[in-house]
């Protein structure tokens, strides 16, 4: 099982990188303000400029 | 329009087209090999038709191909979305679209002529890896790239789900690829016996892990709360998830080694993490389905709903069985019979498939310019008709499972076998029978949704639109191309 001193360590640097990612994050302010956050995505419209509407395919309901 | 105020969708199409392309090639490839299971003359005596070689043309065509077109897919689009940039580069994304369409053609030359380095979901040779690898970085430039220069100070959840599955499968594969060339298409690797097998299965359940899941949780986490018209249900909760499960993953590939070579340590400590897992699983199925919380009537109406939210619900109970089926004493029973399958099969075309169908269907009508897919009966259709498939397969395969596993243990009062191992096989053909009615309902449904993208595409025309401002309060000070900004912000 000589390959635990390839793969124990690799997890463990990766545990580590890890850890550095999240301590950035949060010092960076990314989880400051979580209410918000997740409801800046719907207020993102989609709906693409100069899409004529009225060419609403058949069955559509809305 | 100058192009840098513009979203790339352009390569969002092509890899969403090619998400249906491949996902028809692949299930049909998995039908033809359900029926051979069923009836072995199907493979005519030609060996390029065998199960043994198109097994693995059926597995890389899904997971890689069909999955990979649509984590390729919906992660340019979301990053570009959620961080208000465009993609940092056209020509490095347009790279990773034909790269990985010219490996996947790669994969379905080679495989079939029984080029294959025999680690499962890793069979394809060295040439080939090497240009995985190539493509692969391209992909995490083009998306880090453009994470860099967002305008949005917020990395929205689904980024940190795509991010960590991107860097995670680049460091899977270089690790579990390491071979030695032995000519053109033919390598040995480094690793020998129960380490190779280890590395495999490290590399195995990762993949599961974060390209299967991790991906298609990024998936979940946009298209959800975008098609429901409301922010998912706990955001907190999304973010523990996030890092719970990226905290934990790492260390549960050992219970596919249960009773092997492989030391008992570790073999305890994949069940023991494999049982861990299901937390923050369940943590991120139940966030993703109440977020519906409130306009569960939707789910009446609203086909792509449908797929989302009972996606999500195979998510849940794969993420249960899962962690069930990693006990040792549950595994007993369960290894090396069809139940395993049954299980892949839940995760693969309850979960990965129905959540990439949702947001496929999301996805056209904006990439076109269309208000909504062509036919919106036909998403239903084709919801009702891959559910049914979906359930007569796994049931089949459940009960096909426990019967071989029981068939297999039992002992006579003399201590002989009761049963040989072709008296199983025999008690399996009638739910072989069944697991292939499934398959060919769910390749069907596949069939109606490619005629549904096509009508929705002939009806539109191709859209980059352009990306709108970002209100002040949300905004990070741009580090590279400037976007037009509406005088005053």
């Amino acid at each position: 099982m000589d390959i635990v001193y390839l793969l124990v360590p690799l997890s463990l640097v990766l545990v580590f990188a890890i850890g550095v990612v999240l301590w950035w994050a949060i010092a960076r302010g990314q989880f400051d303000e979580l209410d918000r956050e997740g409801a800046a995505i719907i207020a993102d419209a989609e709906r693409p400029a100069g899409v004529d509407l009225g060419q609403m395919p058949r069955g559509s309901r809305r | 329009m100058d192009r840098a105020h513009q979203y790339n969708y352009r390569v969002v199409r092509q890899f969403t087209v090619m998400t249906v392309v491949w996902g028809i090639v692949g299930m049909l490839v998995g039908v033809i090999i359900a029926a051979q299971l069923a009836w072995p003359e199907l493979n005519f005596d030609i060996p390029w038709l065998s199960y043994g070689r198109l097994r693995p043309l059926h597995t890389n065509a899904v997971i890689f191909a069909f999955g990979g077109s649509a984590l390729f897919a919906t992660s340019y689009y979301v990053v570009q979305r959620t961080c208000h940039a465009r993609l940092i580069s056209d020509g490095l994304a347009g790279f990773t679209f034909w790269g990985w369409q010219a490996i996947i053609v790669a994969a379905a030359i080679t495989l079939p002529l029984g080029y294959t380095t025999g680690k499962e979901y890793a069979e394809l040779e060295w040439p080939i890896d090497i240009a995985i690898a190539v493509v692969w970085i391209a992909y995490a430039l083009v998306f880090f790239g453009t994470l860099w220069k967002r305008q949005v100070k917020h990395i929205y959840v689904a980024n940190w789900f795509f991010g960590a599955y991107i860097l995670t499968v680049a460091l899977l594969h270089i690790v579990n690829s390491a071979e030695v060339p032995a000519g053109f298409l033919k390598s040995y690797p480094v690793y020998a016996g129960v380490q190779d097998a280890m590395v495999q299965w490290w590399y195995g359940h990762n993949a599961v892990g974060f390209f299967l899941t991790a991906g298609f949780l990024g998936m979940m986490y946009y298209f959800v709360p975008k098609q429901a018209g409301r922010p998912v249900y706990s955001y907190r909760l999304s973010i523990v998830h996030f890092w719970a499960l990226i905290f934990t993953y790492m260390w549960a590939g050992p219970h596919h080694l249960h009773y092997t070579a492989l030391p008992d340590w570790a073999q305890s400590i994949g069940m023991l993490f494999s049982l861990i897992l299901l937390a923050p699983s369940w943590g991120g199925m139940i966030n993703g389905i109440m977020t519906l919380s409130g306009a569960w009537h939707k789910l009446r109406t609203d086909p792509i709903l449908k797929f989302l939210i009972v996606s999500l619900s195979f998510y849940g109970m794969s993420t249960l069985e899962g962690p069930l089926m990693s006990i040792k004493t549950v595994n007993a029973l369960s290894h090396y019979t069809d139940w395993t399958v049954g299980h892949v099969h839940s995760g693969a075309l309850g979960w990965v498939a129905m959540i990439t169908i949702g947001s496929v269907y999301y996805l056209v009508p904006k990439l076109y310019g269309r208000e909504e897919m062509r036919s919106v009966p036909a998403m239903t259709l084709h919801f009702w008709i891959m559910t049914l498939g979906i359930v007569l397969y796994i049931t089949a395969m459940w009960i096909a499972g426990v019967m071989q596993g029981l068939m297999w243990r039992a002992v006579n009062d003399d201590g002989t076998l009761t049963y040989t191992f072709v008296e199983s096989v025999k008690a399996t053909y009638p739910y072989y029978v069944v697991r292939f009615s499934g398959g060919v309902l769910v390749l069907a449904s596949m069939f109606i949704m490619a005629w549904n993208v096509w009508r929705t595409i002939a009806a539109g025309k191709p859209v980059d639109p352009a990306i709108p401002p970002v209100p002040a309060t949300a905004r990070i000070a741009p580090v590279s191309t400037p976007v037009a900004e509406p005088v005053g912000a």
